[in-house]
């Protein structure tokens, strides 16, 4: 359960301050599954970082789970991102040379909490369906292998929000769908909450939710009635 | 994340740049090699110096002709030390168990188509027992030999190796300043004192000598000139009271007032002796001094690639403080890394410098004396180093904003 109170972000670009976020409300609620739409410099990216606890707000409110995230120190933030928000990124960001079991164990290893976790580790794998590449290093992995690795390394400390920043940007359009899948069956079977962040239409119209935001604002918040079930290949044209 | 983790996931980073991580701490092992190989050569000298002059006898005291002034402006003030001051100190001085009175001078020696320049000592008899030389074969100058003004000579080892080429020297005939000598025995090898070699020499009765060989140079206003007295003591306790003793001696011979400043020096082989350990403990600081600022320069190395790593592990830190990773777990990690780096290069480092401090001593160069405290000191030194250079490369990646280090290209 997230909230987000009228919120602002500005940046100071040497003289000149970009209001990159101009005052969003929204509230997103757990097993949501919502894409976050906009092009370039509407501020999707600075929204997202807020979201997910890389940065605060300017001004403004922000509540996850009950916790006000805009008064919180460094070191918070980063116990807030270990414990709540699980990361996929579109360029996947996996440490070379270390294999995927390693890598999903990494928040791990700032986390206190847990005993079994190699357990949990490889319990996340398998979600993703790699048990079978655990000791594999990410040059060994297909793209979407590698995809795969990184999601199940944002879902092992069972985040309440699980969120992709394009996470379908390097792959190629088959590989995109089975990523799609997996977040729908994330979504649907575990009722995990879902946030992505994209500017493919295709990709939005898989989420229950569109939020369009345009210079720091947000232009339109609808419901999807029919979110495409993944699998149905991209449409010709579209893109 | 605890300090273990970290310190695996450090060795992790370093062995996964196997390359760089060894020419990093090559500067570090070089510097600390360094300074442990150096110390050790350096005591080694030291102790070796000092064991040659305690060889010499650590009783004796010399008297030398003139003064060096100490303070500013300070020079050599000439004087004269002559045959009557040893005679008065001969029927004055107690406590003593040998006096060598000593004219030394170079002259050309030749035996046959052989001819060097050695150095001509005219002495006593008791001139071998104060210098700690003994006879090899043949026998010593004798009271009857100054009495009699014999030409004979005593010939040190290496002038005798020169001179004859390992042929018995005995009872033939050398020249000296083309005078005839005969000699009449040989010293045995001393080894070098560090002052040149002191079994190149020769030595004749003094008498001998200011008849035959030394001629005007060796007289002044009718006294005989000394080039120095040799005393030594029965025993060390007694060394201060005799050199005290001596002072006063021939301050009254040479007619002294009080005030005015000694002509000659009394020096005992103690006061040398620390003169000399002074000197080769600058020795060694100084190189130790030179080995440390290669440490130095090995931990700017470490810093230079720490900066580089962290520059290209930028993404890497943006991913860990996304998954949770606080800003004082990242300072850590690369602080462990460096220090692993340092602590590494310091252990390797001091294999290194015993090594050569060893092999120093095997091959016979010199007794290199390894202390313990050259190693901790380099050691701990290489640590700080790491941890000090270390901060601001980790320092840095601690506070990269997590964004920004994700999408760094």
């Amino acid at each position: 359960m997230l909230t987000v109170n009228n919120i602002t972000k500005q940046f100071v670009m040497g003289e000149n301050v970009v209001h990159a976020l101009a005052g969003l409300s929204f509230t997103i609620k757990k097993g949501e599954m919502i894409a976050i739409m906009g092009p370039s410099g509407s501020g999707k990216s600075t929204l997202m970082s807020i979201l997910g606890c890389l940065d605060v707000p300017s001004s403004g409110a922000y509540v996850l789970d009950g916790e006000q995230v805009e008064s919180l120190n460094d070191n918070q933030l980063a116990d807030i991102r270990n414990r709540k928000i699980g990361f996929v990124f579109q360029q996947f960001n996996l440490l070379s040379r270390t294999s995927a079991f390693d890598n999903v164990f990494l928040p791990l290893s700032y986390s206190s909490n847990g005993k079994n976790k190699k357990e949990t580790v490889k319990l996340a794998l398998e979600k993703v369906g790699l048990s079978d590449r655990m000791y594999h290093n990410p040059s060994e992995l297909s793209g979407g292998q590698q995809q795969r690795v990184a999601i199940a390394r944002a879902l092992v400390n069972n985040p309440s929000i699980l969120m992709a920043d394009e996470p379908t940007g390097a792959l190629d359009s088959k590989t995109g769908i089975e990523i799609m899948t997996l977040f729908q069956k994330l979504h649907q079977e575990e009722g995990q909450t879902v946030i992505l962040v994209t500017h493919d239409q295709f990709v939005a119209d898989h989420t229950n939710r569109i939020i369009r935001l345009i210079d720091g604002k947000i232009f339109s918040d609808e419901i999807n009635p029919n979110p495409i079930l993944a699998g149905t290949s991209r449409p010709v044209g579209a893109d | 994340m605890t300090l273990l983790q970290s310190f695996r996931v450090a060795l992790k980073a370093l062995t996964t740049n196997k390359m760089r991580s060894s020419l990093t701490i090559l500067g570090i092992v070089i510097g600390v090699a360094a300074v442990v190989a150096l110390m050790a050569i350096g005591n080694g000298a030291t102790a070796s110096i000092t064991s040659s002059i305690e060889g010499i006898g650590s009783n004796v005291i010399s008297i030398t002709p003139g003064k060096m002034q100490t303070g500013p402006g300070g020079q050599a003030q000439s004087g004269n030390l002559t045959l009557n001051d040893f005679q008065v100190l001969a029927s004055q001085l107690s406590n003593i168990s040998g006096m060598s009175p000593v004219y030394q001078s170079s002259y050309t020696v030749s035996q046959g188509k052989e001819s060097y320049t050695v150095a001509v000592s005219g002495s006593n008899e008791d001139y071998l027992q104060v210098n700690a030389y003994t006879i090899d074969y043949g026998r010593s100058l004798s009271k009857n030999d100054r009495q009699t003004d014999a030409r004979v000579a005593v010939l040190g080892s290496t002038t005798a190796e020169d001179l004859f080429g390992g042929l018995n020297a005995l009872g033939r005939d050398i020249k000296i300043n083309g005078i005839n000598f005969e000699v009449i025995g040989v010293l045995e090898e001393k080894g070098s004192s560090g002052f040149g070699n002191a079994d190149d020499m020769i030595l004749i009765p003094l008498e001998t000598g200011y008849s035959k060989l030394f001629g005007s140079a060796a007289v002044q206003d009718g006294e005989r000139k000394l080039s120095t007295i040799s005393i030594s003591a029965d025993s060390a306790d007694n060394v201060e009271t005799i050199m005290t003793q001596t002072e006063f001696l021939i301050r009254r011979v040479h007619r002294l007032d009080p005030n005015q400043e000694s002509d000659f020096s009394v020096t005992s082989q103690s006061q040398f002796l620390s003169t000399l350990s002074g000197i080769t403990t600058t020795l060694t600081i100084f190189l130790g001094a030179i080995a440390t600022i290669s440490l130095l320069v090995g931990g700017i190395g470490i810093m230079n690639i720490m900066l580089v790593s962290v520059t290209e592990r930028t993404r890497e830190i943006g991913l860990r403080k996304a998954v949770g990773a606080r800003k004082n777990q990242i300072l850590m990690q690369f602080l462990v890394e460096t220090v692993t780096l340092s602590v590494l290069g310091g252990i390797l480092g001091i294999l290194f410098g015993v090594g050569i401090a060893a092999l120093s001593t095997g091959l016979g160069l010199i007794t290199a004396e390894v202390t313990v405290s050259s190693i901790l000191m380099s050691f701990s030194f290489a640590v700080v180093i790491g941890l000090f250079f270390g901060i601001y490369p980790a320092y840095r990646a601690a506070g990269l904003h997590p964004m920004e280090a994700l999408r760094y290209e």
